[in-house]
């Protein structure tokens, strides 16, 4: 027998359901939380969303942020934010700044004369400080960018409803959906209670996340369908545990590959994307927690009609004899 | 049986090896960049300099040689997203209204008695009728030059709106003509901006237009915004105005068609003009630095045909008055006319520095922005933050992929090589299209890219683990590894679908580096599935044709 890594025995029984009030009512705990975090501590906004202007400063010498805010504070801009970002990539003698600075009155993007101002602020500090980037948004675009954000992960959720139920039923639909909506609070609520920055490249994680989500979900249904026409007369709940368990080697083989990508990633892949990659890597295990323990337990509780079951559509989308018998 | 039709495989590696070859230039990046910047200096110059021929030869003609953009957060420079205010346009359109309609009321004065501009909103011209009861004689004199809109959208309607109120004709551009002129007016300012950043010689700026009155402008290698600005952002409006009075008095009370502007070198000093121009800078043919006969830096221009005409006219007309040269809303210069300046050409004096000068020439010769522009969004990033972001980037990657080749081997075995080899495949794949489609690479399409061999062997493993199944349940490897894939097929297309839909979406509602990392996603889930069903299937039909294994450890 040539060796095979098996994190997943051949064959398993778990019973899935077994705890299902304990697995079901964490997640709604959790889903509740996190609701409670964003509308009591709110979200770190990020410049997309609320304006304003974001300068990356590099210098030799090490940083005190509070001499940073200090040599600033003359200059009356308002809310401004300074935070010292490390990451193992960095060298010895590279100390890395951001400063926020909240949208000024009557302009849309940040004044020249401004930023000038702010970096010989900082050079009575450190007289080596450099500006390496900037990044400035204007009231106007943020506020449209709000609104993307929110469009774009309400159309995502639309488009995967309408799909899951035209392949397969609509409780499946809502039980996919349900299990959706639970990651993107679940992950939100995380930015929340840690106060990450939550900007645009947040939103493009959380669509991500609905797609990685969605393609476990489906995997399970799937095999679901399948075990639908095969145990006729077994309860729902069992033929639920089987397809889970039987696909339960590739959920967590899929998860496997894809954290080990995105971990690597999050430590190599530098500080710019670094709240980017940690919303993913976060939404992929809760993504593949509510695969496992949300989507199907909302099957379950609606019920399925069984006996108008659908074939599977597959058949008629697919020519099967041109996979496998050419 | 496993067998695979030959046409089919033939398509196969095909695709693959067109992939490779594609892809190919960006793993040689500094190599082919230089061959394209050789060839491009060759058709620019006609020559090319010994370095470039030998940056030429570095890479094969005969090769691809399409690379992948890199976005400005990993190249560096600077972008600015502008609103054009497409109303300023609507102003000057209606003052330069003004002398066409005081010819054609005038012609009727007997009827319609006096006639007199007076103040009013920017963008409307109102005119008393000395004998208000004359109104609709009056409505109907202007609507005699009222022509039809010439739109593809606006057809059967007029350009100008012509009402009345009280003793008043108001005239301004109706709703169509506001419509036309504001897609010209933004088509106009996107060219403009265009000649001018082409002109300052940077390299691959991109240029787009964003929605209906937004140009987002992406210079890669420049150090700041402010420098994009600086190129920009100054509207260069020249215009030569009749000088009515001088004043020190900014606020003093003027009469309507007239305003008040600012000298540029006195403080203190302001001109009263009258706000319809003699002539402006559009009507330039040329202009380039020079000196004054004192030998200070100075501007020479020379006007079109028509322009030469009516300066011409109006200094014969106005010898011993003053007239003012005005540069973005600043009277530069007032000189007092001398003589009849026919001929069309003169130049330009103010104080300038020698790079002022060829400045301000650069701007005049690539034409006016014909309206104003706010910045909306600005972003700067230095070059070496974006040369460590690369360099992180491919760590990251090189890093994600032997992790997830490791896992994958330890798993499968010989299967498991396959699909690592079909996932080299796929990222070449995901380069090539790339290239070709002359997409851009961001740090956040990078990430996309690492998720993408994070996910792209899902497809694998479904088959794989379904293989096992099937091998379990007694079957002969040949038919197990046929029922995997058969089996597996629906749910990797129901999988990969939604996660299209939803990569799709955030291609379309996405702007910039996310848009980047969008791209990379989709296409990495097109070539996932090519390489995960079509590539790892050929690769385990050779090998089971060459070892026709009796039994199959998986």
């Amino acid at each position: 027998m040539a060796f095979r890594l098996k994190l997943v025995p051949e064959k398993t029984n778990l019973d899935f359901f077994k705890h299902q009030k304990l697995t079901f009512g964490f997640s709604v705990a959790m889903v509740l939380a996190s609701l409670v975090l964003v509308f009591t501590m709110g979200l770190n906004l990020g410049i997309d969303f609320r304006g304003g202007t974001t300068i990356r400063t590099e210098s030799d010498l090490a940083i005190n942020v509070a001499d940073y805010r200090q040599a600033i504070a003359p200059l009356a801009l308002g809310d401004v934010a300074i935070t010292e970002v490390y990451d193992p990539n960095f060298r010895a003698d590279q100390h890395v700044a951001t400063v926020r600075i909240q949208a000024q009155d009557g302009q849309e993007a940040i004044s020249p004369e401004t930023q000038s101002k702010v970096l010989a602020a900082l050079q009575t500090v450190n007289k080596d400080v450099k500006i390496t980037s900037t990044e400035s948004i204007g009231p106007k675009v943020s506020g449209e960018l709000v609104w993307t954000a929110v469009w774009s992960v309400l159309a995502a959720v639309a488009a995967i409803l309408i799909y899951v139920w035209l392949r397969f039923e609509w409780q499946f639909s809502i039980g996919a959906v349900a299990a959706l909506i639970h990651d993107v609070t679940v992950t939100i609520g995380i930015f929340s209670l840690f106060q990450l920055k939550f900007d645009l490249s947040i939103i493009a994680a959380l669509l991500t996340i609905l797609g990685y989500s969605i393609n476990d979900t489906v995997v399970v249904f799937d095999r679901l369908r399948e075990n639908l026409v095969k145990y006729k007369k077994m309860p729902l709940r069992d033929v639920m545990n089987i397809s889970v368990n039987e696909t339960l080697s590739r959920t967590v083989m899929t998860s496997g590959t894809t954290l080990l990508a995105l971990i690597a990633l999050l430590v190599l892949g530098g500080d710019v994307i670094r709240n980017f990659v940690f919303a993913m890597t976060w939404g992929v295990i809760v993504g593949t927690y509510s695969s496992v323990f949300v989507a199907k337990n909302i099957v379950l509780f609606i019920g399925l009609n069984r006996n108008k079951e659908k074939k599977d559509p597959s058949e008629k989308f697919f020519d099967k004899t041109d996979v496998a018998t050419d | 049986m496993l067998q695979i039709s030959l046409w089919k495989r033939v398509l196969i590696l095909a695709v693959v090896l067109a992939g490779i070859i594609y892809a190919a230039p960006n793993a040689f990046y500094n190599r082919v960049e230089g061959h394209n910047d050789a060839l491009t200096a060759q058709t620019k110059n006609g020559a090319m300099t010994p370095e470039e021929q030998q940056a030429k030869s570095a890479w094969p003609d005969w090769l691809p040689s399409d690379l992948v953009n890199l976005g400005l957060d990993l190249r560096g420079g600077a972008q600015l997203l502008a609103q054009v205010n497409v109303a300023d346009v609507y102003k000057s359109r209606v003052d330069s209204l003004w002398p066409e309609f005081r010819k054609a009321l005038a012609a009727d004065r007997a009827t319609l008695g006096a006639i007199r501009r007076v103040q009013a909103e920017p963008g409307v011209l109102r005119i008393r009728i000395g004998n208000a009861d004359q109104m609709q004689k009056a409505i109907a004199v202007a609507q005699t030059l009222n022509t039809p809109v010439t739109s593809l959208t606006g057809v059967g309607q007029m350009t100008y709106a012509i009402t009345s109120q009280g003793d008043q004709l108001v005239i301004q551009l109706s709703d169509a003509e506001k419509a036309s002129t504001d897609d010209r007016t933004v088509q106009q300012s996107l060219e403009i901006v265009r000649r001018r950043i082409d002109a300052a010689g940077t390299r691959e700026p991109s240029i787009v237009r964003e929605g209906a009155d937004r140009i987002l402008i992406q210079v890669p290698g420049l150090k700041s915004a402010q420098e994009l600005k600086e190129l920009i952002g100054t509207t260069a409006k020249l215009t030569f105005n009749s000088v009515i009075s001088t004043t020190s008095n900014p606020n003093e009370a003027v009469g309507a068609g007239e305003e008040i502007l600012p000298s540029s070198d006195q403080k203190g000093l302001y001109y009263v003009l009258d706000t319809s121009p003699v002539v402006t800078g559009e009507d330039l043919t040329d202009a380039r630095p020079d000196t004054d006969q004192n030998g200070y830096p100075a501007v020479a221009f020379r006007f079109n045909v028509s322009a030469a005409r009516t300066f011409g006219d109006y200094t014969q007309a106005n010898i011993g008055k003053p007239f003012a040269i005005v540069l973005d809303n600043k009277v530069i210069s007032a000189p007092v006319i001398q003589s009849h300046i026919a001929g069309g050409s003169g130049i330009i004096t103010g104080r300038f520095t020698v790079k002022e000068a060829t400045d301000l020439a650069l701007l005049l010769r690539a034409g006016a922005l014909p309206a104003s522009m706010t910045f909306l969004e600005e972003r700067t990033i230095g070059p070496e933050l974006g040369a460590d972001s690369i360099k992180a980037g491919k760590l990251a990657a090189a890093v994600g992929a032997v992790l997830v080749v490791v896992f994958m081997i330890a798993s499968y075995g010989m299967f498991g090589f396959f699909a690592s080899i079909a996932l080299g495949i796929n990222i070449a794949l995901i380069f090539a299209i790339m290239s070709v489609i002359g997409g851009t690479l961001t740090l956040p399409g990078i990430a996309g890219i690492v998720l993408t061999m994070g996910t792209a062997v899902d497809a694998n493993v479904l088959v794989f683990e379904r293989i096992r199944e099937e091998l379990r349940i007694a079957k002969k490897p040949a038919r197990a590894i046929e029922l995997g894939y058969e089996r597996a097929m629906s749910a990797i297309i129901d999988a990969n679908v939604t996660t299209f839909l939803t990569a799709l979406i955030l291609f379309v509602l996405g702007a910039g580096p996310v848009r980047g990392f969008a791209v990379t996603f989709l296409i990495g889930i097109v070539t996932s599935v090519f390489t995960a069903i079509w590539v790892t299937r050929l690769f385990i039909s050779f090998w089971f044709a060459r070892k026709r294994p009796k039994e199959l450890i998986l």
